[in-house]
């Protein structure tokens, strides 16, 4: 054996298993993050609230009709079309309940792993923190959708066969196909989507920050609260335009027959923008810290 | 020689080492709490980690496995240096660290599950096997469904372990893997380290329980104040301290007189047995010493040192936490 070989063989690895890498790693990380999220009581819990929204609202217009114009956004128009059961449904559930279970869910991302010290076990499975946080992330995402479709889904349902659709009037009077009236109520659902992943972007990233899960919820929460105060201040008006909650509710152009098209682009640049903002700033977070739980 | 260039570029590192740390440093303000650490783990050792409460064991493996990044230093673990080869090495690592930990209103074996499918490495397909050996292997079979919130202390460290065996691993680092069990479970964990050291895997495990590590270790390193004190073979590190005879005789002044003679140090003697510190004398070089002598010899020891000596020579005696 030459030298050159006896070097070799001395850096040659040492025997351990073949290093392969399977396939669908991403889906099956996916798999396992909804699970979690999807069996987990208290997330369960906020979906049976939300999804009893709806319910409520549909079964209270039915016993006693609100006269035109009464109440909350929308209410007024569920006995001429069914459909804005789902509207006002979101409508009322956007403020409080929607932001509440954006803000515990994606609130418990990072910061619940770091609480129960499972997140120093992913880590070294191991998971690269970058895709740890994405994984993480589409889990979020999933449950965002899983409660503005269960709301959008009843809503509809229960609307159209409490109060029929009435050949699907708008707001405007006017009136379009179903599958028109059907398309624009998927419409609204991603409008308020949109929406509320600013509010995720920012949850993450508080996420990160802090092993207490309950103060990144708590802290999201505060902030939405805090958006919503400054969007009062009329002395603020100048600042509205890049408040998070500013533009929520703007999906109502949606229920026009004229769509206002570049309202509802503005209206998600700004949470798609906080959404870039402190997701970016989560990434940076939880690449960098030392985790010590 | 391009063959030479290319293989030492290729691999600059030691490999016969599992883990090698240069000058590893890491501070919580002020405090270093890992100083200047030179960890040199030889691949098929099984290597016990001592040291006090709060030494800085539990950091200095926080480093190893790229959760904390250090002040100063490098890490390289199996040939790669971390963290930036941490996806490749760490699949080939099991680790159970500052205990177990695990999502409480998940079964056992569901905890598994979610682990598994986050490694990139393992076959989903084998994942349900692997699974069950795994949770044999601990004799967590019986609890598998049982959520996690359910379990005890010590199914709790069973379950950390079978976690860490998932997969074949080249590589365990286990921070106090007999916390919490009882008498049976630290048994069979010892003899879990033995089959898996047999195996050809190294092991890195970190404890206070001293008599357990010297019934498995190949070698030793002892923490204190976040210093790295000795580390090596036991049989060297334990030999720092030397082994003493003990001679029971009636003959203690006489005794005394040759072993003078011998120059030996005498470490103790009473009326009826001396403590000599061997050197490089073997007990029947002196016992024909002392016959020679008209010495009635009753009885020859040879006490070896304990590690808990060792240790209490190195870390100090006191019950307080060092720092």
């Amino acid at each position: 054996m030459s030298s050159a070989e006896m070097v070799a063989e001395l850096h040659a690895p040492v025997p351990s298993m073949p290093r392969v890498r399977y396939h669908g790693v991403f889906v099956r990380q996916f798999v396992s993050e909804t699970a979690i999220i999807f069996r987990r009581r208290r997330n369960i819990a906020i979906l049976a609230v939300l999804g009893a929204v709806p319910i409520f609202i549909g079964v209270a217009v039915k016993i006693s009709a609100p006269r035109g114009g009464e109440g909350p956004a929308f209410i007024g128009q569920i006995t001429s079309n069914g459909l804005f059961l789902a509207f006002a449904a979101l409508t009322l559930c956007l403020p409080v309940f929607l932001p509440v279970a954006v803000a515990v869910v994606a609130g418990d991302a990072v910061a619940g792993e770091a609480n129960t010290g499972t997140l120093r076990y992913l880590l070294t499975v191991p998971v690269s923190r970058t895709r740890l946080l994405l994984v993480k992330t589409a889990g979020v995402v999933a449950f965002i959708i899983a409660a503005i479709g269960l709301v959008t889904v009843i809503g509809v349902v229960l609307g159209v066969s409490l109060f029929g659709t009435h050949g699907m009037t708008l707001l405007s009077g006017d009136t379009v196909s179903v599958s028109n009236g059907l398309l624009r109520a998927v419409g609204v659902a991603a409008y308020v989507f949109v929406d509320l992943l600013g509010l995720a972007g920012i949850a993450l990233f508080f996420s990160t920050l802090t092993e207490v899960p309950v103060g990144a919820m708590a802290a999201t929460v505060v902030l939405a609260i805090i958006f919503t105060v400054l969007d009062a201040v009329p002395q603020l008006a100048g600042i509205r335009g890049i408040l998070l909650t500013h533009h929520w509710l703007d999906f109502a152009s949606l229920l026009r027959t004229q769509v206002n098209t570049s309202q509802l682009w503005h209206g998600m640049l700004v949470p798609l923008s906080y959404f870039a903002i402190f997701t970016a700033a989560a990434w940076s977070r939880i690449s960098t810290a030392d985790v010590t739980s | 020689m391009t063959a030479v260039a290319t293989a030492l570029k290729a691999t600059p590192t030691d490999t016969s080492l599992a883990i090698a740390t240069h000058g590893l440093t890491r501070r919580f303000g002020q405090h270093v709490a890992v100083n200047a650490v030179d960890l040199a783990v030889p691949r098929g050792a099984v290597y016990g980690f001592l040291g006090p409460n709060g030494s800085g064991k539990t950091t200095t493996i926080r480093l190893l496995l790229g959760l904390m990044a250090p002040h100063a230093g490098t890490v390289e673990l199996l040939g790669g240096a971390m963290p930036a080869a941490g996806g490749d090495v760490l699949s080939r690592v099991g680790t159970l660290v500052e205990g177990p930990a695990f999502h409480p209103y998940l079964t056992g074996n569901d905890n598994l599950r979610r682990l598994d499918a986050y490694d990139a490495s393992t076959d989903p397909s084998t994942s349900a096997a692997r699974i069950g050996s795994a949770l044999e292997r601990v004799g967590l079979s019986a609890a598998a469904k049982k959520t996690y919130r359910r379990y005890s202390l010590g199914m709790k460290q069973r379950l950390g372990l079978a976690a860490a065996l998932l997969r074949p691993r080249d590589l365990l680092i286990l921070d106090e893997p007999t916390n919490g069990l009882d008498p049976q479970g630290t048994r069979e964990v010892r003899t879990l380290i033995r089959e898996l050291a047999a195996d050809g895997t190294t092991v890195l495990v970190s404890s206070h329980l001293l008599a357990e590590i010297e019934q498995v270790a190949s070698h030793v390193g002892i923490m204190s104040a976040g210093k790295l004190l000795r580390q090596g073979q036991l049989d060297q590190v334990l030999g720092v301290a030397a082994a003493l005879l003990r001679i029971e005789t009636p003959d203690v002044d006489r005794a005394l007189d040759v072993l003078a003679q011998l120059g030996l140090r005498v470490e103790n003697h009473t009326a009826d047995h001396l403590l000599v510190a061997m050197g490089d004398r073997t007990p029947d070089v002196i016992n024909a010493a002392l016959v020679r002598a008209d010495v009635a010899v009753r009885g020859l020891h040879v006490e070896r040192p304990l590690l808990e000596d060792l240790f209490v020579k190195l870390t100090g005696e006191g019950f307080d936490v060092v720092r």
